[in-house]
Parts: structure tokens; C-alpha cells; sequence
């Protein structure tokens, strides 16, 4: 094998029949999506004033926020703490995060009832506003991530840029813009890799918060102080699980090798991280004396264990095994268990724990308001395949490489 | 050797980095700060507070209350004949974008022979769930007692609404342009020019009084200790969520009455205290910029070190 990889576009064809299914489930949300622009929230969802959030909150905003971990978890591994195999990775992590944030904005976007009010927050100030701070580093980390995505945009276009027609006076002006971009931001690039890393501390705890004020509208085997650190923890915890699953996934997509010996080398971090947040869940539920509502059989003791058996202790016991950290098969299955799990709690603290007094029934999520959700994903998935087709995102072997490894396997 | 050098542990020094970070970073946030709750002054107890005392031993469920709210607000009223129809009462009812207040009735139980009619609206409580919570700041809490909404601001998040500790405000769902959140505003408008709010003004069997809250109490107390075997032996809202503008006195006891189950301590307050917490004078976040910083630097001139050692070595 070639030791020599490096990001570059990746040649592929971009409708597989798989791409074509994504495509559909697009054009689906998007149908629902004109629907809640023309006629308002309450023709699309099944919300109402006692469940005033559904999915579009719990799973777009809150699970979307804590998948991106994985952007500020790489930037964090690579660049500030600087460990060697993380380069390989920090690319498709900082592509991940910045589409993923796209889409959370974009989902508060469509969830809010007044849309076109979206930049208040920028000019209203309400510091004791949990969702305030949410809102402001979440603007503020997108332009980050935007930011520190601009080298890929530089990498690709510098010394190549060549217009079409008529625009073709402005080659010259387009070439020195992106040397300037180039130059200035080598420079103070460092700043906004550690800003983005305090940007997601802060926003991915506070998103904790956001549910503390619910009070005893939520149930108490989620309802803790402490659920801050407890959002914070497991947004570390699922940032590596959720760079290996989207490696694997695109390598499989993309017919290329799992970088196996940098996958299984991080992957070796996560029990240790799983392993401290499950000492800081039990041991508030054990301060909190909240088991007590494991002894009755309901959905909220059900979700539960759901979210701690099979989202922290099975991947945690699976990744302490060398066989399953040298196997993508099994480093795919635990650390897909472990994104599945963190975003298990977000729709646990968001949807399921929230039990209004004045509820009549419990909110089950409408067809409009699922196929919302699944064609933001689905055009996040079409987004992504986009870029790393245009963009040098993914590292490959050199071109030649690829082709003779391509050659002797055909 | 250089190969040796440079996978020196990764893991360990990054754990060890990662441990000392941590901690250092819980221990800036939990350096003592003023996290009691700062309020604004019109948020304080004060002479001027206002608020409605309701009698449930009076209250006869006439529906006038309900009536003169949507008059008031300039809600489309129906005939005062469909307030009279007590079908209504087969059903418990929440307020809603139009209704800023109804009520419903519980059959008699304990000492009360007569059903049981309680009036539900917005609480208007000393500190507000709603205004701490609100990511731009809408609502207001008035010296006056009253908690009202600013449509100019609101972005229509519902945050209000998952704050609220009483599930009071509510949202225009089917509107696609300006949906508005609807709750009572303590007739804000009215009261402003010296009338009292429609509700208290049109009961007709005096079962709302309207008067500063701390007089309010002296009276709900009094009544209670002239009458105590006709009163339960509580003013809901006394202490309640840290207090509320509207003060309930009942026959029976207020879960029976379907209130919700609040404590006394005020809404907002542990959410406050985690946001001052992390937000100490932004000292945590900067500290935390700042180690990080630090971080990057050692371990960039590390890099660099082990790089022209192996460079030297190529030379040589």
C-alpha cells in the first residue's frame, strides 16, 4: 500500500442508485417544507401549546448539534493537542461539522414561527436566556466552521482558476482574493481553531440547560443540574464514534480503503470517555436517588435503558476488544450504536422526558414533520457527496495509485 | 528514534492535557459567584405590585370572566347566551390564542357542597419563566405585576411555552406570517389608564378581587381565618414559583383543582445559576481560550523540535 495520501476530490459517480433514494426522500421534505412556509406550522406538525417542540427541536436541532461534535473533537485531537494520526480525519470531521451546523440552523430556520425574525437574537440580547447563548455560538461557530473550510476552497481553485467567457477578466482578481484569503489566514487561522473548540464547549452543554428550566415537565430520570456536563460529556464522547461511522460509510460509498490503523488508533479513546460519562449518569441518578423510577415498566424507564445499555455499555465493552477495534465491520456496528445513543438521549431529554401536567395524549411526531426531518438529512447526504466530488476533503492514494489498485482488483 | 520521539505517547499526554484541562475549567466555574438571580427593580416586591385574589368558594362558573377577556382583547365574541351553556365543563379546558382565560369546574368533594369552579389564566408571576427564558427578551415583567409580550421581538422559538411553569403561554399555530404568543396580559393596556382588568371588573358575584398583591394576601389570610372550615388552609401564589401576581384561595386542596405541582422555589432560578455559572464575566470561557492557546503553543514547539531534530539527523 501507497503511504503516500492525501486529501483530493474524489472521482466517483455521483447518482448510484443509493444517491437516487436520498434524492427522493428530499423531494419529499420538500414538498412538507412548502407546505409549513405557506400555511404555518400547524398544517405540517402536530405540535401543540402543551408540546410547543417536537423532532424538528429534538432530533434536527439537538441530535444534529451533538453529530457535528465530531468537528470540534477532531480540531481539538489535531490541532491543539496535535496527535499525529488525526490529519487524515480533520477534514471529512470539519465537512461533517460544517454541513451538519448548516442543516441545525436551517432546521431553526423552518421550526421557528416568525423565519424572517431569525437575526434578532444578533441585535436582543437576553443573557439569562439559555437559548440565547445556544443561538448566538452556534451563529458564530458556523461562521467559524465556514472559515476554517475556506483553505479547502483555496487549495482547490488557487493557480486554477479559469472563468468561463466573458468573466474571464476577473481570472486575475479571483486568483489574488484567494492568495490574499491564502496568506491572512495561515496567519490567524490558529484563533479560530481554539475559539471553535470554547464556541462548541459552550453551546454543547448549554443545549444541556435548555430543558433545566421544564422543571417537573420533565421527567426526573433526565431532569438534573448537572445536565450541561452531561450534554458536554457525551458530545466528546460521540464526536470520534461519529468520525469513524461517517469514514466507513464514505469508504464503502466510495469504493476506497478504510484508513483502518488511524480509525482503530481513535477509537481505543472512546470506552475510556464512554466510561466517564457513564460515572457522571449514574452517579447523579444514584444522588438524585432517580432510580427509583427504574422499578416501574414504562416508556421513560424503557428509553432509559435503551439509551444506557445499548448507546454507552455495549459499544463501551464492544471497543475495549482489539478484534472489534481491528475489524471495520465491528468498529462500524459500535460506533454506530454509540451515535445512535447520545442521539437517543437528545430525543430522551427533549421529546420523551417532557411530560406536560396538561397533556392529553403524548406527541407522536406527524408524517410532514418526519419527512421534514429525513429530507434535511437526506439533502445534507446529497450536500456532502457534492463537496468531497469537488473539494479535496478525502485523503486517497496519489491518482496513479488508486488506478493501478483499482486495475489489479477489477 | 525520531519515529519514537514523535508517537511518544500520544494518548497519555493528550489524556493528562485533557485531565488538567478539565479540571482547571470546572474549577473557574465554580469559583463563588453572585449567582442569586439578578432582577431589575420593577421585578422586585414592591408597593406598586399589583394582582387579582380569586375566591373558589365564590366563583359560580357564570363564563362573564371569559366573555369580557375576549371583549377586551378585541377577540370575535360570541353571543353572552353560548357563555351560559355549562357543556363546556364535561371538558377540561386550557386557555388559548384567542381565550387568554377559562374556566372549569371539579365536582364537590371535602367541605364544599357546590361544584368547584377555578378560573385558569396567566399567573404573572415575581419571576417570570417566561422573560428569563426568552432568547431575545419579549416579555417584561411591569412594576405594575403584570407580564406582558412584545410581538416586535419575538421569533416565535416557544421556549416561553416550554418554560412555563403553569403551561400558559400559547401559539398561533395555523398562522404562516406574524404568529403571535397569547396570554393574558393583566389587561396591561386597560389598567395602564387607571380601569381594572375586564375579567375582575365584570364578575358579577365578586369572586376576583384586584389590589396591590400585599394586601391581597392580608385579605385571602383573613378570609381563610374567619371562615376555616370553608378554606383549605393555603393561598396558592403566596410562595409559589417565588410568588405570583394572581393568589388563589379554594375549598379544597389545589391539586384536586388540577394545579400543576410547582415547588416554591422560582422557576428560572437553577438555569440562572448555570448560566452565570459558565458566564462568570465570560472569566470561564476566556480561561478556558487562553489554556487551550497554551496547549496549541507547547505542543506546536514540540512539533517543531522533534522536526529539525529529524532533520539534523537526515543531514548528518
Amino acid at each position: 500500500m501507497s503511504e503516500l495520501i492525501y486529501p483530493q476530490p474524489v472521482k466517483a459517480k455521483f447518482f448510484t442508485p443509493g444517491m437516487i433514494i436520498v434524492s427522493l426522500i428530499a423531494l419529499n421534505g420538500i414538498v412538507f417544507l412548502a407546505i409549513r412556509f405557506l400555511f404555518g406550522i400547524g398544517a405540517v406538525t402536530n405540535l401543540n401549546n402543551q408540546y410547543p417542540w417536537g423532532i424538528w427541536i429534538g432530533v434536527d436541532v439537538a441530535a444534529g448539534v451533538v453529530l457535528a461534535a465530531g468537528g470540534f473533537v477532531s480540531a481539538a485531537m489535531g490541532h491543539i493537542f496535535h496527535l499525529p494520526y488525526m490529519k487524515l480525519v480533520v477534514r471529512p470531521a470539519l465537512l461533517t461539522a460544517m454541513l451538519g451546523y448548516t442543516f441545525v440552523a436551517f432546521a431553526v430556520f423552518v421550526d421557528i414561527g416568525r423565519w424572517y425574525y431569525i437575526w434578532h437574537p444578533l441585535v436582543m440580547w437576553n443573557g439569562t436566556s439559555p437559548l440565547f447563548e445556544v443561538g448566538i455560538c452556534v451563529m458564530i461557530y458556523l461562521t467559524v466552521l465556514y472559515i476554517e473550510f475556506t483553505p479547502i476552497l483555496t487549495e482547490r481553485f488557487r493557480g486554477k482558476v479559469n472563468l468561463p467567457s466573458i468573466l474571464r477578466v476577473f481570472n486575475g482578481l479571483v486568483e489574488w482574493i484567494l492568495k490574499l484569503l491564502d496568506n491572512t489566514l495561515g496567519k490567524v487561522m490558529f484563533l479560530f481553531l481554539i475559539a471553535g473548540v470554547v464556541l462548541s464547549t459552550l453551546h454543547q452543554s448549554s443545549l444541556g440547560t435548555l430543558m433545566v428550566i421544564a422543571g417537573y415537565k420533565m421527567h426526573p430520570l433526565w431532569q438534573t443540574p448537572i445536565l450541561p456536563l452531561l450534554f458536554f460529556i457525551s458530545a466528546v464522547c460521540v464526536g470520534i464514534p461519529m468520525i469513524i461511522f461517517e469514514s466507513l460509510i464514505a469508504s464503502r460509498s466510495f469504493k476506497i480503503e478504510p484508513e483502518m490503523h488511524v480509525l482503530s488508533k481513535i477509537a481505543g479513546y472512546v470506552p475510556l470517555l464512554l466510561g466517564i460519562y457513564l460515572a457522571f449518569k449514574l452517579g447523579d441518578m444514584f444522588i438524585r436517588q432517580s432510580f427509583v423510577y427504574m422499578t416501574e415498566i414504562n416508556k421513560f424507564s424503557i428509553a432509559f435503558i435503551i439509551e444506557i445499555v445499548f448507546g454507552v455499555i455495549l459499544p463501551m465493552i464492544m471497543l475495549m476488544s482489539r478484534r472489534v477495534l481491528n475489524s471495520p465491520f465491528w468498529l462500524f456496528i459500535a460506533s454506530a450504536l454509540v451515535v445512535l445513543g447520545v442521539g437517543i438521549n437528545r430525543i430522551n431529554n427533549f421529546i420523551i422526558a417532557y411530560r406536560p401536567f396538561y397533556a392529553k395524549s403524548a406527541y407522536i411526531p406527524s408524517f410532514g414533520e418526519i419527512s421534514v426531518t429525513l429530507g434535511c438529512i437526506a439533502l445534507t447526504v446529497i450536500l456532502y457527496r457534492a463537496i468531497v466530488m469537488i473539494f479535496p476533503v478525502i485523503s486517497l492514494p496519489k491518482q496513479d495509485d488508486l488506478k493501478e489498485l483499482k486495475h489489479n482488483r477489477g | 528514534m525520531d519515529e519514537k520521539v514523535k508517537n511518544q505517547n500520544p494518548r497519555r499526554t493528550f489524556l493528562k492535557q485533557f485531565a488538567v484541562g478539565t479540571a482547571a475549567s470546572v474549577g473557574v466555574s465554580l469559583i463563588p459567584t453572585k449567582t442569586e438571580a439578578k432582577f431589575k427593580d420593577t421585578q422586585r416586591e414592591n408597593e406598586t405590585r399589583m394582582g387579582v385574589l380569586f375566591d373558589a368558594t365564590l366563583c359560580a362558573g357564570c363564563r362573564n370572566c371569559e366573555r369580557a377577556c375576549k371583549v377586551a382583547h378585541n377577540f370575535p365574541v360570541d353571543d353572552i347566551e353560548t357563555f351560559r351553556d355549562r357543556s363546556v365543563y364535561k371538558e377540561y379546558r386550557r386557555p388559548s390564542p384567542n381565550n387568554y382565560t377559562v374556566v372549569n369546574e371539579f365536582p364537590p368533594s371535602g367541605v364544599a357542597t357546590f361544584p368547584i369552579d377555578v378560573k385558569v389564566q396567566c399567573m404573572h408571576c415575581n419571576e417570570p419563566a417566561c422573560a428569563s427564558a426568552c432568547i431575545v427578551g419579549a416579555f417584561t415583567k411591569h412594576a405594575s405585576g403584570a407580564v406582558t409580550w412584545n410581538s416586535d421581538m419575538c421569533i416565535g422559538c416557544r421556549y416561553c411555552m416550554v418554560a412555563c411553569p403553569f403551561q400558559i403561554p400559547t401559539f398561533e399555530y395555523d398562522k404562516a406570517i406574524q404568529p403571535k404568543i397569547q396570554k393574558c396580559d393583566l389587561c396591561f393596556e386597560r389598567t395602564k389608564v387607571g380601569k381594572i382588568p375586564a375579567c375582575v371588573e365584570n364578575c358579577p358575584v365578586g369572586a376576583l378581587t384586584y389590589g396591590p398583591r400585599e394586601e391581597l394576601l392580608l385579605l385571602a389570610k383573613e378570609k381563610i381565618e374567619r371562615h376555616p372550615d370553608k378554606y383549605y388552609h393555603h393561598v396558592f401564589g403566596e410562595y409559589e414559583v417565588g410568588g405570583t401576581s394572581w393568589l388563589y384561595v379554594a375549598p379544597v386542596e389545589f391539586s384536586e383543582l388540577k394545579f400543576p405541582p410547582v415547588g416554591d422555589s422560582p422557576a428560572p432560578g437553577v438555569t440562572e445559576a448555570i448560566q452565570h455559572g459558565i458566564f462568570a464575566y465570560f472569566i470561564p470561557p476566556l480561561a478556558l481560550f487562553s489554556w487551550l492557546g497554551g496547549v496549541m503553543y507547547v505542543n506546536n514547539r514540540k512539533n517543531k523540535k522533534i522536526e529539525n531534530e529529524a532533520n539534523e539527523g537526515e543531514k548528518k
